[in-house]
């Protein structure tokens, strides 16, 4: 670890993360950059409503008063932040930033760069007219059969736009849907001058963006290991990594802080959500999870090394979200004795009530938390004496009407069913929309040409 | 010394036959043990697609894990919860990643299970039972020196 190095924050690990974090990522000790990811698979979806809505919204509503808390530190430390908090509307989400900005008198001393162009919603047709099918990567399905639902589409885009927009200047840049690993990557390749196609640094950079694009989550939060011995996460440190221009890098955390970086809270993040571990795609190449060295080097420091890669594929990933139907989940609590059984007689009594109303559903699924909800089969038989149990029901439908029948149906199984029962003040479920994932491919030669990158100024 | 001998005697009385017969050397030897004593684990989602990483506790557990964790055997294991599993190795982890596909009942918003994203697959896994030398058996559970839960 010779030279200079580069150290990359993360802030957030998703949407609704702990909002103390990039506060203390800023204040906690030195750090050139906070990344903050915001975007999961549904999350464009869930902000394309509210954009249909309001045309002002469609992005991470609260990175805007987080900035306002840590802009002036940002500033005078020349902190860059990377994030791709503009999910449907990266213009609006700078614009807002731009006007807190001047608002707390920042005016002249802040660059947004703003990355657009991920948004395909309105070239669908135009695409698949041109022979671009979007077929669904699970189910092999074209888009066209639901074409007529589709709320969301976005490709993944890499740290390109990123790079572009640290090179001209942008002290803050937003983005859409650029992947998590490229709100990482990008600056490590600006900083460090790596060629795009210097594929080991490309995987390097790529994995430790996966290493801290969950938060906390590598830094002692959610670690099963010896999980007793984490300490102090009513005040977590949030990861950073310590890039050398080589390649490697360290993570770590602030001092003074909680939980704890060690090569088991960075190795079970490191599986997180894997697929072939010799192939880790990202728009910018992939990376070999099997050649990936971890090394403790220190009290919370973890050395990273040894990492390949190879050639990004000639296809980008998109993220489409359409509407699917409908569901609701209701919940009661029985109580002992025999509260499993009072649990199991309720659902029963509660399905015959549905199916002599001639409701059809998609699917009902019930689980008894506390006997079976999370390991089901594998549970072994419920315990007699459990004090309680939660009967959970839930269904789903095409229709909105059944489920909203449903949803009446809960509450009634106080005074019309086994006895012991309590949990209901919650009042009736509510009824949920539900908007499904498809994930597709389409030749990046589509997209590259449309991706802009403007810098603003407060 | 006397009630030590007798401290002694009742212990070799609890154990099965299968483990105080001394012909048979200890490495050949096994016993079936919960997958928690020997490894850790995380678990996520990609679509209807649940992942488990499972991590050996100690190095020289892995070949353990890669030997007995077959895919066989965790098919068995979540036998009508999924449809098919795949296994891939990460020695330099000292881990293996298991695909558990159809396991969440349709996946991210579709599904109406708890555990619609699969992040608790991974204590699931832990809880199979694989054939480890009774040698290490005994010196990794609590379970098998008499606390058992």
């Amino acid at each position: 670890m010779n030279g200079r190095t580069v150290r990359v924050a993360a802030g957030q690990g998703f949407w609704g993360d702990w909002l103390e974090a990039p506060v203390r990522q800023v204040n906690g000790g030195p750090i050139d950059y906070l990344m903050m990811d915001y975007l999961a698979e549904v999350t464009m979806s869930i902000m394309q409503k509210q954009k249909s809505r309001d045309s002002k919204a469609g992005y991470a509503r609260d990175f805007v008063p987080l900035m306002e808390r840590i802009l002036p530190e940002i500033v005078r430390k020349r902190i860059k932040v990377t994030s791709n908090a503009g999910g449907v509307n990266p213009r609006g989400c700078a614009e807002a930033v731009l006007e807190v900005a001047r608002r707390i008198g920042l005016a002249n001393k802040l660059s947004i760069g703003l990355v657009t162009g991920d948004d395909i919603l309105n070239r669908l047709d135009e695409l698949i007219a041109s022979g671009h099918p979007l077929a669904n990567m699970e189910t092999g399905r074209p888009l066209a059969d639901i074409r007529d639902r589709v709320l969301s589409a976005n490709a993944y885009l890499g740290m390109a736009p990123i790079v572009e927009a640290l090179q001209g200047g942008a002290d803050v840049v937003i983005t859409g849907r650029v992947t998590d690993t490229g709100l990482t990557l990008g600056p490590l390749v600006h900083e460090f001058g790596w060629p795009a196609d210097d594929w080991d640094k490309i995987a390097a950079g790529t994995v430790a963006g996966h290493i801290i694009e969950c938060g906390a989550q590598c830094s002692g939060g959610n670690l099963l290991k010896a999980w007793r011995s984490v300490k102090g996460l009513e005040n977590p440190g949030f990861p950073i990594v310590e890039a050398s221009a080589d390649g490697t890098f360290i993570v770590t955390k602030h001092p003074d802080t909680g939980g704890v970086v060690s090569v088991a809270s960075v190795t079970e993040q490191l599986v997180y959500e894997m697929g072939d571990p010799r192939s880790y795609i990202t728009p910018d190449g992939i990376a070999d999870f099997t050649t990936i060295q971890l090394k403790q080097a220190g009290r919370d420091r973890v050395r990273v090394s040894g990492i390949h890669g190879s050639p990004q594929t000639p296809m980008l990933k998109v993220s489409i979200a359409y509407f699917y139907g409908y569901k609701a989940v209701g919940t009661l609590v029985y109580s002992w004795p025999d509260a499993y059984d009072k649990a199991r007689a309720a659902d029963r009594i509660l399905r015959l009530r549905l199916k002599e109303l001639g409701l059809e559903y998609e699917e009902i699924l019930t689980e008894f938390v506390g006997a079976d909800a999370t390991h089901g089969k594998l549970s072994g038989r419920p315990d007699p004496e459990a004090p309680e149990v939660q009967l959970r029901i839930g269904v789903r439908a095409a229709e909105r009407a059944p489920v909203e029948r449903f949803t009446r149906e809960i509450a009634p199984l106080v005074l019309t069913g086994p006895p012991s029962v309590t949990g209901f003040a919650g009042g009736r479920p509510a009824v949920e929309e539900v908007v499904a994932y498809w994930p597709a491919l389409i030749d990046r030669r589509q997209i590259e040409p449309f991706v802009r990158v403007e810098i603003l100024r407060a | 010394m006397a009630s030590k001998a007798k401290k002694r005697n009742a212990k070799q009385a609890r154990r099965s036959p299968a483990e105080s017969r001394t012909a048979v050397p200890s490495s050949r030897r096994t016993v079936p043990l919960q997958l928690r004593w020997l490894a850790h684990a995380r678990s996520g989602d990609k679509g209807d697609t649940a992942n488990v990483g499972l991590i050996a506790l100690e190095p020289e557990y892995y070949p353990i894990l890669r030997r007995e964790v077959t895919v066989a055997r965790v098919g068995r294991h979540f036998k009508g919860m999924v449809s098919e599993v795949e296994r891939y190795e990460l020695p330099n982890l000292n881990a293996l990643n298991f695909l558990l596909h159809g396991a969440l009942g349709g996946g991210g918003t579709i599904s109406l299970k708890t555990d619609a994203q699969g992040k608790v697959y991974s204590t699931a896994l832990l809880r199979m039972e694989i054939p480890v030398p009774a040698d290490v058996a005994r010196m990794l559970a609590p379970a098998l020196r008499g606390t058992r839960r």
